[in-house]
């Protein structure tokens, strides 16, 4: 008789969910996430949409900086291609701008991603070229010409300041971002496209998983860690990264089109250097190199404005008593100014205390308790 | 730790395989960068199956020459054929997968993949599926990472690595990382196996560990071997023939006992020219 829970052939040792506790954590996970629009306030679920595109967005970052060890600055680019992609598919055409009047989302998201994985296949032969630095300053070199393509091309994006009207999400017919009550049980408003956002995001990890454990994953973490052995064992380098930054492109793609379509309009000037380095944060707050680590940095700073919230409403009063302050302009701090200072700080505090990310973290807690009753 | 696990059921033995001519010829091939010349006039030739062994002082050559092999380098005048083919019109990568496997001086692992990844990475040429595949891990694709994983585990198995299967590489011992090194470079089933320093700052026991798993490799599977070291004791126990270098060129090409009272070796290795240092100078060669 097998002894229970032991891993008996290869198959199983290389399976996504190895063990019964695994699965039961995740399952747990699931039903809290499925069932999130029944008790979560309206605010908190909206975030959480733009959370999942940032989600997909993360791990696409992760696989081509965190596992191939290509750092991006352009991933706001590839957003903005799939966003464009999106709304131009659409979007019916009005007096100023174009479109395809296409509202039918199976159509028009996978369309963003391969539109998105293009772009990055034709960036890629520049980008295969060089490493580190220069490769990151290549990247800031597209973030900054995309964004100036954005403003000139006033027909697909409605011009600066005015914007265009954003992607309708319907599915099969059905309006994604209809309200009111599902099957009678009261649900927070956008419900529908909080459960689509979530199946494309588990859909895209799986995906992302899959890959990570296969002989590409394997090929991309080579060609970071030591580029001429990996020559040696066979792993063509050029085709390789081409791989990682069309993969990725294409995540971001599918992330700027889900990220669009939780919006009434979409403008030109978000798709910029700011949001390239929000997604940096991500990977590095959550966890380089890690499928995980890239969804739990994704959330996290994607709920950080929810945080900013009640912090200010504690450090307010404070500003408010040390009253030599409110003369000057900018204080006492606005929600606004304090996001961005979590945000700073939880960069900095990450990269001089926990590279690793939260996943590091964990690492730690998890063996500290696998070694917990200490024999003394 | 002496049993010798039967290799030959994971890996197939190149024994068959392999030709009768040569497998790899150097013809008169130069080496040199900007102004330092590594390899001068080099001219030798290693047989099928054949423990071969190249040796010298440092920077007499011999990385270099690996480097030449491999692919690594574009020889400057000359050539180097290797399975009748001539290595400088092929890219690294393409001699890997005609069969040339190589192990580095400084250990070059993946240090933060784990053991049983750095030795699939050793079987990329083994596996085909394309990116689409993995991502949606087909059936086919999960028979050929198991099919693969099999032979992993026997090597692993071959090489006593079990206890340090799922740890990162980095994290582990010296000795340890070598073996793995080798480990690697045997899953990608070579017919050429190229040994840089196997035993390098390694104790006496790990290096007759290695000893016996490089004769192994050679007996078992029929593997070829160019085998590049400093610890003379080790080379004259086991190469066939060996190679000595000093600045770039040849000065010696033969068995170990010939080799090892050869004047101008041990001219090399110990400078001077006097008799008197003669006999000093075989003790030391000798190991």
């Amino acid at each position: 008789m097998a002894r229970p829970r032991m891993i008996g052939d290869h198959g199983q040792a290389m399976a996504l969910v190895r063990t019964p506790t695994k699965a039961f954590w995740l399952t747990a996970l699931l039903l809290v996430a499925f069932s999130a629009p029944i008790w979560m306030s309206n605010g908190l679920l909206f975030l959480l949409i733009a959370g999942l595109a940032y989600v997909v967005g993360a791990i696409g970052l992760n696989l081509v900086t965190g596992f191939a060890g290509q750092l991006s600055l352009g991933h706001a680019f590839f957003l903005a291609v799939g966003a464009y992609t999106a709304t131009f598919i659409s979007s019916e055409s009005t007096g100023t701008t174009v479109g395809l009047g296409i509202p039918e989302i199976l159509v028009w998201l996978p369309a963003a991603g391969i539109v998105a994985g293009l772009a990055g296949l034709l960036v890629g032969p520049i980008a295969t070229r060089l490493k580190g630095l220069y490769l990151a300053i290549v990247t800031l070199g597209l973030v900054f010409v995309g964004d100036h393509v954005l403003r000139e091309w006033s027909s697909l994006t409605g011009g600066v300041g005015f914007g265009r009207a954003a992607p309708d999400p319907t599915l099969l017919g059905i309006d994604l971002a209809r309200t009111g009550p599902i099957l009678g049980i009261e649900v927070a408003r956008s419900a529908l496209l909080y459960w689509f956002s979530l199946v494309v995001a588990i859909v895209l990890t799986i995906l992302a998983l899959n890959l990570v454990r296969s002989r590409i994953g394997r090929a991309f973490q080579a060609v970071r860690d030591r580029d001429v052995a990996a020559e040696v064992m066979g792993i063509d380098l050029t085709r390789t990264k081409l791989i990682a930054f069309t993969v990725s492109s294409a995540y971001a793609g599918l992330a700027g089109a889900m990220f669009a379509m939780r919006l009434e309009t979409i403008e030109a000037t978000q798709f910029n250097l700011l949001l390239s380095f929000l997604f940096i944060a991500m990977i590095l707050v959550g966890g380089i190199s890690s499928i995980p680590g890239a969804i739990v940095g994704a959330l996290l700073i994607a709920t950080l404005p929810s945080m900013a919230g009640p912090i200010s409403d504690v450090v307010t009063p404070i500003f408010d008593v040390l009253a030599f302050w409110r003369g000057d302009a900018g204080f006492p701090l606005d929600t606004f100014q304090l996001e961005q200072l979590l945000y700073g700080s939880l960069l900095i505090t990450f990269v001089l205390l926990e590279p690793r990310g939260l996943m590091g973290l964990w690492l730690r807690i998890r063996n500290y308790w696998r070694a917990f009753p200490f024999s003394y | 730790m002496a049993i010798t696990r039967p290799l030959g059921t994971a890996l197939p033995s190149t024994q068959d395989a392999l030709p009768d001519e040569p497998v790899v010829v150097a013809d008169d091939v130069s080496l040199g960068f900007a102004g330092v010349t590594a390899v001068s006039h080099v001219s030798y030739e290693v047989q099928p199956r054949e423990l071969f062994a190249i040796v010298g002082p440092n920077g007499a050559g011999k990385t270099s020459n690996f480097n030449l092999i491999s692919g690594v380098y574009r020889a400057t005048s000359g050539s180097v054929c290797v399975l009748g083919r001539d290595a400088a019109t092929m890219s690294p990568p393409e001699i890997a997968r005609m069969g040339v496997a190589r192990t580095f001086q400084n250990i070059e692992l993946f240090e933060n993949l784990s053991v049983v990844d750095n030795l699939m990475l050793g079987r990329q040429q083994h596996m085909s599926y394309s990116t689409v595949a993995a991502m949606l891990r087909t059936p086919a694709v999960r028979r050929a990472e198991v099919a693969n994983r099999q032979v992993v585990e026997a090597i692993v198995d071959f090489l006593d690595l079990q206890p340090h299967r799922a740890s990162l590489v980095g994290m582990l011992p010296y000795g340890v990382q070598k073996r793995i090194e080798l480990g690697r470079a045997l899953a990608m089933e070579p017919k050429l196996l190229l040994l840089d320093e196997p035993v390098a700052g390694m104790n006496l026991e790990e290096t007759e560990d290695m000893a016996r798993f490089i004769l192994d490799i050679r007996d078992e599977l029929g593997i070829t071997i160019i085998m590049v070291e400093h610890d003379m004791g080790l080379v004259m126990d086991l190469a066939d023939r060996v190679l000595v270098l000093d600045f770039g060129e040849v000065i010696a090409n033969d068995v170990p006992s010939v080799v090892q009272r050869d004047p101008a070796v041990i001219h090399a290795y110990l400078g001077g020219s006097g008799e008197d240092v003669e006999d000093a100078a075989v003790a030391k060669v000798t190991g």
